[in-house]
């Protein structure tokens, strides 16, 4: 496991790039920490490194968003609003957790053992003020 | 009659609505408070598998209502994009499936120019050109409306959308979620001074939103009161979080304002229903001798009836070219 601090929301996007360079087809990223931890900010900075361009926004509202990144597709989850997926369509999730693209998931917990092929896990807690401290825990069968 | 069915699933709503110009004959709604009961009580979360139970009763609802059959109808309109993949899928295949028999033409709707066109229905439809804000749950966005097909974005959210950090900081402070309302309801009670909150990207001089940090200087708050603080400066904290948000959105409005010559203003999308919203909008417009347009509230929220209003100014696919046509490849999904 890697232990980041970050001071910033600049640091933030910054450690979100390292992320990114780690990525190819199919890796799925969990981030977690509680509201304002920085999840959207972190995602924002991986995705820029991917070739995204535009606004990246929270997906909060519709779940799901896919951009064009310049070597892949890039899909952003956000499962807040999902107690949890009982009863759902299983295949909700399937046209963002493709094998061409990377995705990256905020809230996870909702998803259960659905997400296959964990790359990454990302762990963001307020330390105050605009600080940050980031853990990043690879997946041994990753 | 010569009627547009519209059907738009991009959300937590299943709507369909039946026009006949710009006049609106039905517009159902599937988590109406009366269709609840119609439809089984079932209140739909989020997701295509509730949309797929919802889609043909919400049609047939709203034919019913409109006192119309598939055979009055002459186009179907259908959002396409942005929104779930899954989600959006039930619509356009719905559309399909009832124009393809009847080699009817389909009309597929972008969600935000539905915001936009909702205002172009009766009564008192609103001509271009007009500065429309739009900011819900989802989105928010300032768009230039120069004419009925479309609209230039002005500004948009960089983070959250506005209705996102309503019903974020409604949860922070105990009102579940979506709590937009609540949250409303509980800051007319508070000091909107009460606490000094940062009016974001006050100092930007572009047209872009920012709601994130401004949910995150509410978790700092909330920490630093501790949870007795919290409960015991609740609607203070709730009336300052809305000042700081409905300021943002007035402040970006008027320099949109100042940009160009607009003879009037439009609100969408569910904020729009923000009683505090809306006054700030009405006294900046009054000071600078604009009309404001306010859409009902069944008109500001997600529904149908402002896509067929949409599609009436938009390119019809004839039949058969829409049938290899699936949402994700009608575009507005970002950077696509």
């Amino acid at each position: 496991m890697e232990r980041v601090e970050s001071r910033s929301a600049a640091e933030t996007e910054a450690v979100g790039a390292r992320v990114a360079a780690r990525l190819g087809p199919g890796d799925v990223v969990v981030v977690s920490g509680e509201v304002g931890a920085g999840k959207t900010t972190l995602i924002r900075g991986a995705c820029r490194a991917l070739g995204v361009e535009g606004p990246i926004a929270s997906p909060t509202f519709t779940i799901g968003r896919r951009y064009r990144g310049a070597r892949l597709p890039v899909s952003h989850l956000d499962l807040y609003r999902l107690e949890d997926l009982e009863g759902e369509d299983p295949a909700l999730l399937d046209d963002y957790l493709t094998p061409d693209a990377v995705a990256f998931v905020e809230w996870p917990a909702a998803a259960g053992p659905r997400l296959a092929r964990r790359a990454l896990e990302v762990r963001l807690r307020h330390t105050g003020g605009d600080s940050r401290a980031i853990e990043l825990s690879d997946y041994p069968n990753g | 009659m010569a009627l547009i069915l519209a059907i738009e699933t991009s959300c937590d709503d299943t709507c369909a609505a039946v026009l006949d110009g710009p006049r609106i004959l039905a517009n159902t709604i599937s988590a109406q408070a009366d269709a609840h009961a119609r439809f089984g009580g079932i209140v739909p979360e989020v997701a295509s598998r509730h949309h797929l139970e919802l889609t043909v009763p919400v049609v047939e609802a709203a034919l019913a209502e409109a006192g119309a059959s598939l055979d009055d109808v002459e186009a179907v309109a259908v959002t396409v994009a942005p929104g779930l993949i899954g989600a959006l899928l039930v619509g356009v295949s719905t559309a399909k499936a009832i124009a393809a028999p009847r080699r009817l033409p389909l009309i597929p709707v972008d969600h935000l120019q539905g915001h936009v066109a909702a205002n172009f229905l009766e009564p008192e439809p609103l001509q271009p050109p007009f500065l429309c804000l739009v900011a819900s749950g989802g989105h928010t966005l300032l768009a230039a409306v120069r004419d009925r097909a479309g609209h230039e974005v002005l500004g948009q959210t960089l983070d959250d959308a506005a209705g996102e950090a309503f019903d974020k900081v409604a949860r922070l402070l105990g009102l579940g979620y979506p709590g937009g309302p609540a949250l409303e309801r509980l800051a007319a009670e508070g000091d909107p001074g009460g606490f000094e909150l940062p009016i974001a990207m006050s100092r930007d001089p572009g047209l872009d939103f920012s709601f994130s940090g401004l949910k995150t200087a509410l978790v700092y708050l909330c920490r630093e009161l501790g949870p007795d603080g919290v409960e015991e400066r609740r609607a203070d904290l709730a009336a300052s979080f809305q000042a700081a948000a409905v300021g943002q959105l007035t402040a970006k409005l008027e320099r949109a304002l100042r940009g160009g010559e607009w003879g009037a203003v439009a609100l969408g999308g569910g904020v729009a229903a923000n009683g505090s919203l809306r006054e700030a909008v009405a006294a900046l417009c009054e000071r600078r001798g604009l009309r404001l347009k306010l859409v009902p509230g069944e008109l500001c929220t997600d529904n149908a009836a402002m896509i067929g209003s949409a599609a009436r100014f938009a390119p019809r696919l004839p039949y058969p070219d829409y049938l290899a046509y699936d949402a994700f490849a009608g575009g507005g999904q970002p950077a696509a």
